[in-house]
């Protein structure tokens, strides 16, 4: 187990040379140019020469490239161009937003997603299947910003429930530590701020977490059938088991497997960053903050960001890989 | 007798609206403004973007200050200046007894300091980032300010190399905030989250990506701010930042989208304020291309075009026609210029005068972003690209992405193209030079004419008499129609109708500390 965690993690290390390189080409050879997005209309021919020489544009790419690699093998991914901030602090201060708001989709999606799949699934053809089926159809295809500014529009806006953006209300103290803001404020023990933070997060968090849910559940759903029709399921009924325990025991666990997948694959997903969501419900995190450095072409932002993201995805991969020998003790892994 | 009686009766009435008026207003409270960004950067002097100067605006002050509501100068951290009669040396007399909010005591040894940090590329504290603005407006490192002198604790001195008529209007800017040199030296690269100015709010605390609480300086060297606390909300999206208005957790907002005007109008919980234009945006023909060299055609294209009816269906009507290059609101406006009116047969005319009776077809770039006095390029392209078909030519839409399109319409490759400019000092040469002078212009506009009283405006000191070559500098681009001049937007404020005194500025940013919360 040791050994194969050793062998995933050295495997990360081509995986995330690869992405530099590819990512380093792709922001450098697109059209478009920083300073210019900089100066915009005021960019004049003196002005843009000094600023490419500044942040070293002029060199040829390959010297760029040396410079970037060297750099990041010291663990230091350069500055924003439009903020002058280090890349490394502009993740860590968007990250945990990002983290969080993905964490409580994920757990909306899994605990709306996998008890209708399953309910679907033993009621196959039921009214609750088809009409469940037909939800979940409608999530995948739900474009994210109309069901947002819709929540935000009723929820907020005419019924007054939950805010309608943000993380934390104005006027109440708080100060972020770790920027986790469910976690500072459990540290701190100030409930007030804990409050107003779970009460912001349920809209973005059922938004965000709609798509994934939908998915979730067909997914159980597909996988339960499958495992219902196996041949031992007929038998744990003929042997007179009870319904729950056949269902929760015998098939729901031999169905997990491919559950687990889903769940993994969408959580290293949003973690890349919900764009639509953070910018409906000005949440700052990574996505959105990703796509605008894409936009002025702020090129440290975006080689830091997607080689953060990729290495995110990655380890979202193993531990999911590692959880498959929980459920199920057939799965080993030398 | 009538007339006196009248008049000392609007008087009256007049001075009992201000008085009630300064009674009713209420001190305390918090304002939440909604926004589309978040600062890039609360170091002035090296940002460019318009979110970084609506908070910077509060916390620091300039040498001088534009009057709430117009592009005139008035004195500020200065109190007087004048000049020599050369019209190289300015001598301010500095505000005594003014404290950055660190402690440190304002003085000229402050002023030098920042000067001498904006203009001197080896000083050690020129880095961290671009000083654009100072570049842009004094011509390069160190550019026409060859001299800072202190003169003595509250007199400082500078030498120009050159004359500069707008110089007064460059310091009221917002990049020229006075920075505290202790805090400056303090943090150094990382001084840009750190801001310490004299203004009337203080920074409480920047959440980036999220909001930025200001509180008020309680030693403000003029009155005390009304308002305790603001906080600048980033609410990226439009519709979103527009619900949050209407559910009462922001009390203010800008970027409201043209849709969504009829609906602050007809609540009576919101008012509209429109910010006086300093933009235009226009559609310009490049004269190395043909036929755009014949003034004809550019005429013609001139009265094609129904300006109006593009400033209803895509600025909800908040804007208005544009006739010359700058807006009404800068002085030196040439009101007295006939604007070409709307009308097609005119246009027909002219193009067979010139002997494009068949028509032509070339090239029309359109702005790939929205901008304030574009917000939809496409959609406006397409617009004009109908009427032009009406005096029979063809235009094809082209775009590139926003740098390639700044670059090459620079490099003046675009035969005609769609762009826009928004002012920096509300001052007549920060367009008309800036925009068409013939070492500026982007479409290849070259008049001898106009360069030389462009250049005599920019040396001479004499208010009057630059109001005078202004005009006529307008009076030759309206004859030589290098543009088609389209609009000047009005960039429309949402409020809820508690929030007082809120006098917005044509230079896009003002000073919250009059503002006021009505219980």
């Amino acid at each position: 187990m040791i050994n194969y965690i050793i062998k995933r993690l050295l495997a990360l290390i081509p995986i995330l040379i690869g992405v530099a390189v590819i990512v380093f080409l792709i922001v450098h050879l697109i059209p478009g140019d920083p300073a210019q997005t900089m100066l915009g209309e005021r960019a004049t021919d003196a002005a843009l020469a000094r600023l490419r020489e500044q942040m070293g544009l002029n060199d040829p790419l390959y010297i760029q490239f040396w410079r970037y690699i060297k750099d990041l093998l010291r663990g230091d991914m350069g500055r924003s161009i439009m903020s002058n901030n280090p890349v490394i602090t502009e993740l860590q201060a968007r990250f945990p937003a990002t983290l969080e708001l993905s964490f409580f989709a994920i757990i909306f999606a899994v605990g709306v997603g996998v008890p209708a799949g399953i309910f679907a699934s033993i009621n196959q053809n039921s009214w609750f299947d088809n009409l469940s089926m037909v939800i979940a159809l409608m999530g995948v295809s739900m474009p994210i910003f109309w069901l947002g500014l819709m929540f935000i529009w009723l929820f907020a806006v005419q019924l007054g429930w939950f805010p309608p953006s943000s993380r934390l209300g104005v006027g109440i103290d708080f100060t972020p530590i770790t920027n986790l803001y469910v976690v500072d404020s459990i540290i701190q023990l100030n409930f007030t701020a804990l409050v107003d933070i779970l009460h912001h997060l349920v809209l973005p968090a059922i938004a965000l977490g709609t798509i994934p849910m939908a998915i979730i559940a067909r997914m159980t759903r597909s996988s339960m059938l499958e495992v219902l029709r196996k041949d031992y399921i007929r038998t744990a009924f003929a042997k007179g088991l009870q319904r729950k325990v056949v269902i929760f025991k015998h098939a729901l666990k031999n169905a997990l497997v491919p559950i687990i997948t889903v769940v993994g694959l969408q959580f290293g997903v949003l973690l890349g960053g919900a764009v639509m969501t953070e910018t409906i419900f000005s949440w700052p995190g990574l996505g959105k903050y990703l796509v605008d450095a894409i936009y002025a072409r702020d090129f440290p932002v975006v080689q830091g960001g997607i080689l953060f993201f990729a290495t995110v995805f990655v380890l979202v991969n193993l531990i999911v890989d590692l959880s498959y020998a929980l459920v199920d003790p057939r799965i080993q892994y030398e | 007798m009538k007339k006196i009686i009248l008049t000392t009766f609007i008087l009256l009435v007049l001075m009992s609206v201000v008085v009630t008026g300064a009674m009713a207003q209420q001190q305390g409270g918090t304002l939440v403004f909604g926004r589309g960004g978040d600062s890039v950067g609360l170091d002035p002097i090296q940002v460019t973007d318009g979110e970084s100067f609506k908070v910077t605006q509060q916390i620091y002050d300039t040498l001088v200050d534009y009057t709430p509501g117009t592009t005139e100068v008035e004195p500020a951290l200065a109190t007087d200046w004048e000049v020599s009669d050369d019209g190289l040396t300015w001598t301010f007399h500095l505000r005594e007894g003014v404290q950055f909010h660190d402690g440190t005591p304002f003085n000229a040894e402050a002023v030098k300091f920042n000067f001498d940090r904006w203009r001197l590329e080896d000083n050690p504290y020129h880095i961290g980032g671009e000083f654009t603005y100072y570049s842009y407006m004094f011509q390069g490192f160190p550019g026409i300010i060859q001299e800072v002198n202190v003169v003595d604790d509250y007199t400082i001195e500078f030498v120009l190399s050159e004359k500069q008529a707008p110089f007064l209007n460059n310091l009221a800017m917002v990049p020229f905030g006075i920075a505290s040199p202790t805090a400056v030296k303090k943090y150094g690269e990382d001084y840009f989250k750190h801001p310490v100015g004299t203004g009337a709010y203080v920074l409480d605390e920047w959440r980036q990506g999220d909001r930025v609480i200001l509180k008020a300086n309680e030693n403000y060297w003029r009155e005390r701010a009304y308002l305790d606390e603001i906080v600048f909300r980033s609410i990226p999206d439009n519709s979103a930042r527009f619900m949050e208005l209407q559910s009462g957790t922001i009390d203010m907002m800008d970027g409201v989208s043209p849709e969504d005007v009829e609906s602050v109008n007809s609540n009576d919980q919101l008012q509209l304020s429109l910010r006086p234009s300093m933009n235009v945006g226009y559609f310009a023909m490049n004269f190395n291309f043909e036929p755009f060299d014949n003034v004809k055609v550019r005429k013609a294209f001139n009265y094609a075009i129904d300006k109006q009816a593009i400033i209803d269906a895509f600025y909800a009507g908040l804007a208005e026609p544009a006739k010359n290059p700058m807006p009404p609101s800068i002085w030196g406006y040439n009101d007295d210029i006939e604007a070409y009116d709307y009308n097609p047969e005119k246009a027909k005319e002219l193009l067979t005068e010139a002997g494009y009776e068949d028509g032509f077809e070339f090239d029309l770039w359109y702005l790939p972003v929205p901008r304030p006095y574009i917000p939809q390029g496409k959609f406006i392209a397409q617009a004009i690209q109908s009427y032009l078909s009406d005096i029979g030519v063809t235009a094809n839409l082209v775009t590139y992405d926003w740098s390639t399109y700044l670059d090459k319409t620079e490099h003046q490759e675009a035969p005609t193209y769609m762009l826009g400019w928004t002012g920096d000092n509300g001052d007549p040469d920060n367009f008309l030079y800036v925009l068409l002078d013939k070492t500026n212009s982007n479409n290849a506009y070259v008049s001898e004419e106009l360069h030389d009283i462009l250049v005599e405006a920019q040396k001479t000191m004499d208010h009057e008499k630059r109001v005078e070559l202004y005009n006529q500098a307008q009076e030759i681009i309206h004859e030589d129609a290098p543009w088609v001049p389209l609009v000047h937007s009005t960039p429309p404020i949402a409020l809820k109708s508690n929030v007082k005194n809120y006098i917005p500025n044509p230079t896009g940013t003002e000073k919250l500390h009059r503002v006021w919360l009505e219980n």
